[in-house]
């Protein structure tokens, strides 16, 4: 579904991004780990087109994508979250729902001032799946909230339900467990698997909550300095050497 | 206990009472002689400012005890510990209350005198601009430093195709909201990938372009000396004037067989700017609770996440910034109308500074709070005329305090809760 080929991302003369390759299949949830400073970020944002890689190629659907912008890489069905928490803060819950869902609304301006059929039908279907994904992450009393106001965790939540109500195919999601306590972690753990399970989409997961990692990734793709180190299942990266080597030293 | 610091504080404000009364009341200070001499003021009136003083200073010194003893009383206003309104209700009554406020609005010049209805026509230009500037500002959160070029876009498009090609109010209404609408979009190109202070700087550049284009082109424009000639709105064809202009034309004191009245005239224009504020105010309404309004909002408080969730970011904000223009357009082309003479002069940088003004006192983004910004911008000057030479001291001072004490505007944005269904 993704294939990510020799990618390569070069901030002048640091070369943030070596060579990084990396696939996903469908219904899948692959991890990409590594020490602070690796340049995973880097490979989310050159995946979502916030950057323009530098080489290599990033293949959707059969399609490539490098360079594309980024919110038309979003409109193909890869929808990101961010690192730190990127609400729309003054706005409601709700309203931050339906901001994402913009795609699927009507969007004529004669349309919407004349309040057609279509619109009416189309707002009314974003107001459902609105609610639907607010009970889903538990959120649903809070609707009507400014989102600035939530907790933290329940930021976390309400980023997941904004990206879930573009109707993705890929997920990526960057670091979603920092900051989290370890039963919201386990909450969490949970939702992830059921999007794959129930909703088929596809996550690509930058996390250092490795205990998370390891139950939940189908694959994990290692990075140290830009470089790939390692790939594979959870089990053949656990026990890799140069792995061990990046993570604790050498000995 | 009476501390030191009470009577220090309290000689603080008698002091600032006194000083203070001075530019309000307009008194003056003459050498007569070797001698200064206070004037402006008879013997009652400067009874009155020290009785005033000493009343702030006693009122300072003893104010602990006297908030204590208005605590200790039950509050006798009925509205206090009452229950919150309801949304629906709220909803309900404010809807009525606007409805009652535009009938009034609707009436009220026909009691008035010519000179308030002239006032409030400028009110309502200002309430169009205001709003117009409040979609690309309080919505999109562009700071635009120029709008006033929109405006003079509007106005100028009315006054030239008048005097080249015959045209009437009505029908230039629409090409110079369309054309401001046009260059907004224009201005909206190059400066997509700017924030805050480029993007302002930009902005400012552009009005002062568009207003030295107006000064320069003498052959076109008239150059400093403007147009003038620019007629009246009609009323299907009927003109307001004594005598009719335009060949074919009948005048309305005629039609209805009624003695001419020069306030008619006043009045319509008044009438034609209430409506197209309103109609302003309601689409801009619509606009706001439409995909396009909730893609400004999210634009303005995180780009980046707008972008990640598809948002186009360059239509959206061509959109924001073309809708604006249109409605200052709209202001530019009344104005034309109403002075029936125009002049870079009316296009300076501090008109866009007090529209800007209006939006940020009246609270971003908020429709209720920058008409009634509007509205107090534009008519305190007007009454604190007798102030004379303090008046733009006191607007500046009310504005400081207004940002010190209250910066969220008049009327913050309220959001409207939406209802959702639970899904089965």
């Amino acid at each position: 579904m993704l294939e990510v080929r020799n990618l390569s991302m070069r901030f002048g003369g640091l070369l943030a991004v070596d060579q990084v390759s990396l696939d996903v299949q469908e219904q899948e949830i692959v991890s990409i780990i590594g020490p602070n400073g690796a340049g995973k970020t880097t490979v989310f944002n050159c995946m979502s087109g916030f950057y323009k890689p530098s080489g290599g190629q990033i293949i959707f659907d059969g399609k490539e994508i490098q360079g594309k912008s980024d919110h038309k890489i979003s409109l193909m069905g890869m929808v990101r979250t961010f690192q730190h928490v990127r609400l729309f803060t003054k706005m409601t819950v709700v309203e931050n729902l339906l901001v994402a869902q913009h795609r699927h609304l009507n969007t004529n301006f004669m349309a919407g001032l004349l309040k057609t059929p279509d619109y009416r039908e189309r707002e009314r279907k974003a107001l459902d799946r609105a609610a639907y994904w607010l009970e889903r992450v538990g959120l649903m009393d809070l609707a009507n909230r400014e989102a600035g106001n939530l907790a933290y965790g329940q930021q976390r939540r309400l980023e997941i339900a904004r990206c879930m109500v573009t109707e993705p195919r890929l997920l990526m999601l960057d670091e979603p467990a920092a900051g989290l306590n370890p039963a919201e972690t386990r909450e969490l753990n949970q939702l992830i698997n059921s999007l794959k399970e129930d909703y088929n989409v596809s996550v690509v997961l930058i996390e250092h909550d490795m205990s998370l990692v390891m139950e939940i990734s189908d694959r994990i793709t290692v990075i140290n300095q830009g470089r790939p180190l390692a790939a594979g299942t959870p089990d053949e990266v656990r026990n890799n050497d140069d792995v061990i080597k990046a993570y604790l030293g050498e000995t | 206990m009476m501390a030191a610091q009470n009577v220090k504080h309290a000689l603080f404000c008698a002091i600032i009472t006194l000083v203070i009364s001075y530019p309000i009341l307009g008194l003056k200070l003459e050498a007569a002689g070797i001698r200064v001499v206070l004037t402006g003021a008879d013997a009652s009136t400067l009874v009155a400012i020290v009785a005033a003083a000493v009343a702030v200073f006693v009122f300072q010194l003893f104010r602990d005890t006297i908030f204590k003893g208005l605590g200790r009383l039950p509050s006798f206003s009925p509205l206090a510990n009452r229950e919150p309104m309801s949304q629906e209700k709220r909803a309900r009554v404010e809807s009525i209350a606007l409805i009652l406020l535009l009938m009034a609005a609707l009436t009220w010049p026909f009691f008035a005198s010519r000179g308030s209805v002239d006032l409030a026509t400028l009110v309502l230009i200002y309430v169009m601009l205001a709003l117009g500037l409040n979609v690309v500002v309080g919505l999109a959160g562009l700071l635009d430093l120029g709008y006033v070029a929109f405006y003079a876009v509007g106005a100028y498009t009315f006054a030239l195709l008048h005097q080249y090609f015959d045209f009437t109010f009505w029908q230039a209404l629409f090409v110079g909201s369309g054309l401001a609408a046009f260059t907004g979009m224009l201005l909206g190109f190059p400066v997509l990938r700017l924030r805050g202070d480029y993007l302002a700087i930009v902005t400012l550049g552009f009005g002062e372009i568009i207003r030295i284009l107006l000064n320069n082109w003498t052959q076109l424009t008239g150059g400093p000396n403007g147009i003038g000639g620019i007629p009246d709105p009609t009323l299907f064809g009927m003109e307001f004037g004594r005598r009719v202009k335009e060949e074919g034309n009948i005048s309305f004191h005629e039609f209805f067989n009624i003695p001419y009245d020069s306030n008619h005239k006043i009045i319509f224009l008044y009438l034609i700017a209430l409506v197209l504020a309103t109609f302003t105010a309601l689409v801009i309404r619509r606009f706001m609770k439409m995909p396009v309004g909730r893609a400004w909002e999210a634009l303005r408080e995180d780009e980046i996440a707008a972008r990640s969730l598809g948002l186009n970011r360059t239509s959206i904000k061509l959109s924001a910034f073309t809708i604006g223009a249109f409605f200052a357009g709209f202001a530019g082309t009344v104005f034309a109308s109403k002075q029936g003479f125009i002049s870079p002069e009316s296009f300076v940088f501090l008109e866009s500074a007090i529209i800007l003004a209006i939006v940020v006192l009246g609270g971003m983004g908020s429709q209720l709070g920058v008409i009634l910004a509007a509205i107090a911008v534009t008519i305190l000057p007007e009454l604190a005329r007798e102030f004379s030479e303090y008046r733009m001291l006191i607007f500046g001072a009310a504005m400081v305090t207004m940002m010190v004490w209250r910066p969220q505007g008049l009327m913050p944005v309220r959001r409207i809760p939406i209802k959702l269904k639970k899904a089965e």
